[in-house]
């Protein structure tokens, strides 16, 4: 599946392309990620826990950011293995632009699954590629705009898992 | 009168009295002492590289005994394929290993490489998250034509192509085929697809191995269709046992429609395991692994074209077909696209110039091989498909098309131009039976009722032959078979007259159990309820090559005639010396043998008595006992044919169609239990119907099978069928098999495809939507599509 969208970020780019390549904040807008730990240049090591459909796994899998044009452009690539559960890989070329409102954030997702999620999911499967990269790019957002973005968003954002996830992580980073 | 005994009669399943009280014995419910648990590790990738596999980690666990990978197995064979084409050029089809667990390669989703052994099943499962393997991805090889373009990733890296065979029938006949399209009045063409399946039998495949070290003999217990083939087969060439040290049990088996046929690595697994650890080892099938490890059916891409003379008469048929064979040769595949293909391509016609150009290809999919019907419904399709879009294109009746073009009762036997001899049939009698049956000359006011609730009235025909009974041993063998095809049948007569029939048939849904001791009962005159059949154990049972191919009454039914027949004559000697008569003044009738033309008679059971208890017995002439066997070996194929009107409505809106009627005309030639053939046609019926309306494995670029479940495979329901009208009253019996039997268990899967198709394109094009085709199965989507374009 494909997917390609952009998304207004209020934030200089410099202080955007920073968070992109941060570990932290990649561990808090991954959804369902447990833990991450690497580093921009070496490649991250990862845990996620994910539903899809009938099929609940924790993927191990590694993260990498190649392509990088700096301070514009980067691909974002995940491979999770989930065991019985088949893997799943993705990847996200992601471009920054400034704009009137700070950073135009765009990116094009590829997703791919394989084994007993794409046996029993396959249907599933664009829908939560796609809910994958709205929660991760949302969050980024979240993450990189502030509390008071957040807040805003809280407002007319429906109070889903996602959503109050963000709220508990948000306090923990801007703490 | 209808019979209430013997051949002819309805009588009741009496398997069913254990199937329908839960106390079938199938191999799940089979538990041994000291039992171990199988769980395979399959690959989630289509096409791989094996760098490794670190086992360490799970075998440290908990209950976890071994776990097994390729390098376990480098003694044993690979799993055999059991027919070799040979190719335009005559050359041996490409003929790749197909390990017991994968070697260096992962070829398919599903694809075996490890297997966890331990305890229980749950330590079994944990354990293989443990198992680290470490798999480069490689392209996946999933279009067929693709998968034969130059440069193309191949499947097997020492084969010389992804082409397994290329297949001409008749070769001889390709020019005079071509001269006859160049002078052709018409030429109707058409390209389809005839959609992959999976079988889906509701007991999915199980295999338990027990090995006793004592006297070194293994038990292989399995899900299987033809438990002395799979004795032949794993023991001669995957572990190399010999047949008295192995004994394969096929127990109570629920369905197999063709994927309990073949021999599965996990057979050869369990066997071999059993004996490595000194303890059975057991493995059940999920669902899950069903859909991607039993071997899928059809997936054939096809172009025929059909030539007419002026008259409308057929004067040459040429195809061009793609076989998948998927990632490995499954036991019987490569006969399917062929023998079991192109020689049924003259149908019910007469048809003089026939040419078959088959390309059997790899792909990294599960391997395809027989579903119920087997290269005959995919020629069946073709046909029926082309015929009816010549007649459109004419302007003429299809059934009248159809019906000019007939092989005449008076030309049997007929000799076609792709190699089969159909020994008789009467297909004016079957077409005129589903004509009347189904009421086609008042289609008219039905359609304009479906009008009138706005709904857009269809009526399709479609005739079928197919060969069955397979088959003649030395012509099989000519074409490629690496088996003979005959059938075994011992019968023993007991002291007091009842009767153990030992059949090479299996029987795992069919009714055996049933009809067989109605044979017998009515060959000697005896209540059925004297006569057990008992089937399904190498160790019981002298021989068997199985079940399928609409064989088993046929052949194995044949051959437990053959064999009664010598019960028989001996019994009547006994009969002569009991009654100081002479031999030939015999005669048996209703369980009483008596002396013609007096009143002596002596009783089936004294008889039987005297064989056992030899005090006054010919004992200078004949042994004692009551026990013979028989080999049949058939002198031809059996040709069932028949014909098939469907009516369905379409929802102009929706595209949903809905089958309305559904009348099915066959010719079986005899019956033995008519209510056992009409149960065996509605079940054909139903997968046919699911082929047409919902049934398709689809596998996505990257080789990941999409279908895989319930939730994607539309398997028919109750409520996607109509009531469904089956006859059998015409009839010309077989003329070489003692029963004048056909078969009847595939027929309905082979027939039905094109009867709904053709009824849906009649539906549209009565509508004044001009669609020459739409492939199975014709989804809502499609069909939308199709009135939309």
């Amino acid at each position: 599946m494909e997917l390609i969208e952009s998304r207004e970020i209020a934030a200089p780019r410099d202080q955007v392309w920073a968070a992109l390549l941060d570990a932290e904040v990649l561990k808090t807008c991954v959804p369902g990620c447990e833990t991450m730990e690497g580093s921009a240049s070496e490649g991250f090591t990862a845990e996620v826990v994910q539903k899809v459909g009938p099929v609940k796994a924790r993927f191990k899998g590694a993260v990498t950011i190649s392509d990088v044009v700096e301070g514009q452009s980067c691909t974002l690539s995940g491979e999770g293995k989930g065991g019985a559960a088949g893997f799943a890989k993705g990847e996200a070329r992601v471009t920054l632009a400034d704009s009137e409102t700070g950073t135009l954030l765009s990116y094009e997702v590829n997703a791919k699954v394989g084994g007993k999620l794409a046996q029993l999911g396959s249907r599933l499967i664009d829908g939560f590629a796609r809910k994958m990269a709205d929660q991760f790019f949302e969050r980024f957002q979240a993450t990189v705009e502030g509390p008071a973005a957040d807040e805003d968003q809280q407002d007319d954002a429906a109070p889903d898992e996602g959503g109050e996830k963000k709220g508990w992580l948000k306090r923990v980073i801007s703490s | 009168m209808p019979k209430d005994s013997g051949i002819g009669a309805s009588s009741k399943r009496r398997e069913d009295v254990r199937f329908l009280t839960g106390n079938g014995n199938y191999t799940d419910d089979i538990n041994i002492n000291g039992q171990t648990y199988a769980h395979f590790i399959r690959s989630d990738v289509a096409h791989g590289t094996i760098n490794s596999i670190n086992t360490a980690a799970a075998e440290a666990m908990d209950g976890v005994i071994k776990v097994f990978t390729a390098a376990d197995f480098a003694a044993a064979g690979g799993i055999p394929c059991g027919w070799q084409i040979t190719d335009r050029d005559g050359n041996a089809m490409q003929e790749p290993k197909h390990p017991i667990l994968a070697e260096g390669k992962v070829r398919h989703v599903g694809d075996p490489i490890a297997v966890v052994v331990a305890e229980t099943l749950e330590a079994a499962r944990d354990a293989a998250e443990a198992v680290e393997i470490d798999i480069d991805e490689l392209p996946a090889v999933i279009d067929m034509k693709a998968a034969l373009d130059d440069g193309a990733t191949k499947v097997h890296d020492d084969l010389t192509s992804n082409l397994c065979f290329d297949w001409g029938f008749v070769e001889e006949n390709r020019e005079a085929v071509d001269a006859a399209f160049a002078e052709a009045a018409h030429v109707t063409s058409l390209d389809l697809v005839n959609n992959r399946l999976v079988a889906n039998p509701m007991e999915p495949r199980v295999a338990i191995g027990d090995y006793n070290r004592s006297d070194d003999e293994y038990t292989l217990y399995t899900t299987s269709q033809n438990p002395h083939v799979i004795r032949l087969l794993m023991g001669a060439f995957v572990l190399s046992i010999p047949e008295h040290k192995l004994r394969v049990v096929a127990p109570d088996v629920g369905g197999g429609f063709g994927s309990k046929i073949y021999h599965y690595a996990e057979e050869a697994f369990c066997t071999f395991a059993a004996k490595v650890l000194n303890r059975p080892v057991k493995w059940t099938s999920t669902r899950a692994e069903a859909f991607v490890s039993d071997a899928h059916g059809r997936d054939h891409v096809t172009k025929i074209e059909l030539a007419l003379d002026a008259d409308n008469k057929f004067t040459a048929i040429r195809t061009e077909t793609y076989a998948n064979m998927g990632a490995y040769l499954s036991t019987f595949a490569p006969a399917i696209p062929t023998w079991l293909h192109g020689t049924l391509m003259a149908g019910n016609y007469t048809t003089p110039l026939i040419y078959v150009n088959v390309k059997a290809v790899f792909t990294n999919t599960v391997p395809v091989d027989a579903y119920r019907g087997a290269g005959r419904p995919e020629a069946t399709f073709q046909l029926e498909r082309v015929i009816d879009k010549a007649a459109r294109e004419l302007g003429v009746d299809p059934a009248e098309l159809r019906r000019q073009n007939f092989i005449k009762p008076d030309q049997f036997p007929y000799a076609t131009p792709v190699a089969v001899e159909y020994d008789t049939g009467d297909y004016d009698a079957t077409l005129d039976k589903v004509l009347e049956l189904g009421d086609y000359n008042g289609f008219a006011a039905r359609a304009a009722e479906s009008a009138a609730n706005g709904k857009l009235r269809g009526i399709g025909l479609a005739n079928y032959i197919e060969a069955c009974g397979i088959a003649p041993s030395n012509l099989v063998g000519q074409l490629g078979a690496r088996a003979g095809l005959y059938e075994s049948a011992k019968v023993r007569v007991n002291a007091t007259g009842s009767i153990s029939v030992f059949t090479g048939s299996h029987s795992h849904g069919q009714g055996h159990e049933t009809t067989f001791a109605q044979v017998v009962a009515d060959m000697i005159g005896l209540p059925e309820d004297q006569i057990d059949i008992v089937h399904g154990d190498t160790s019981k049972v002298p021989m068997g090559m199985g079940t399928y191919g609409s064989r088993s009454l046929a052949v194995g039914g044949s051959a437990m005639v053959r064999a009664t027949e010598k019960i028989i004559n001996k019994a009547k000697k006994i009969a002569a010396h009991l009654m100081e008569a002479a031999e030939d003044d015999i005669e048996l009738k209703d369980g009483q043998f008596s002396v013609a033309g007096t009143d002596k008679s002596v009783a089936w059971g004294d008889v039987t008595l005297a064989a056992y208890v030899p005090h006054n017995y010919p004992l200078e002439d004949i042994e004692p006992g009551l026990e013979e066997t028989a080999f049949y070996d058939p002198a031809n194929f059996t040709y069932p044919s028949g014909s098939y009107l469907c009516e369905v409505e379409v929802d102009p809106d929706t595209g949903t169609v809905d089958v309305v009627a559904f009348t099915a005309a066959d010719d079986f030639g005899n019956v033995i239990n008519p209510m056992i053939v009409e149960g065996q046609v509605q079940g054909g019926l139903a997968q046919g119907i699911g082929q047409a309306l919902r049934e398709s494995a689809v596998y996505d670029d990257n080789g990941q099978l999409l279908s895989g479940s319930f939730m994607d495979y539309a398997m028919p329901r109750a409520d996607d069928l109509p009531n469904l009208v089956v006859d059998h009253s015409s009839c010309t019996p077989c003329t070489h098999n003692p029963l004048g039997v056909k078969g009847c268990g595939e027929a309905g899967a082979i027939g039905s495809p094109p009867a709904v198709v053709n009824a849906v394109l009649d539906a549209l094009n009565r509508a004044g939507h001009k669609v020459d085709h739409i492939d199975m199965p014709v989804s809502p989507a499609r069909v939308w599509a199709a009135m939309n374009s």
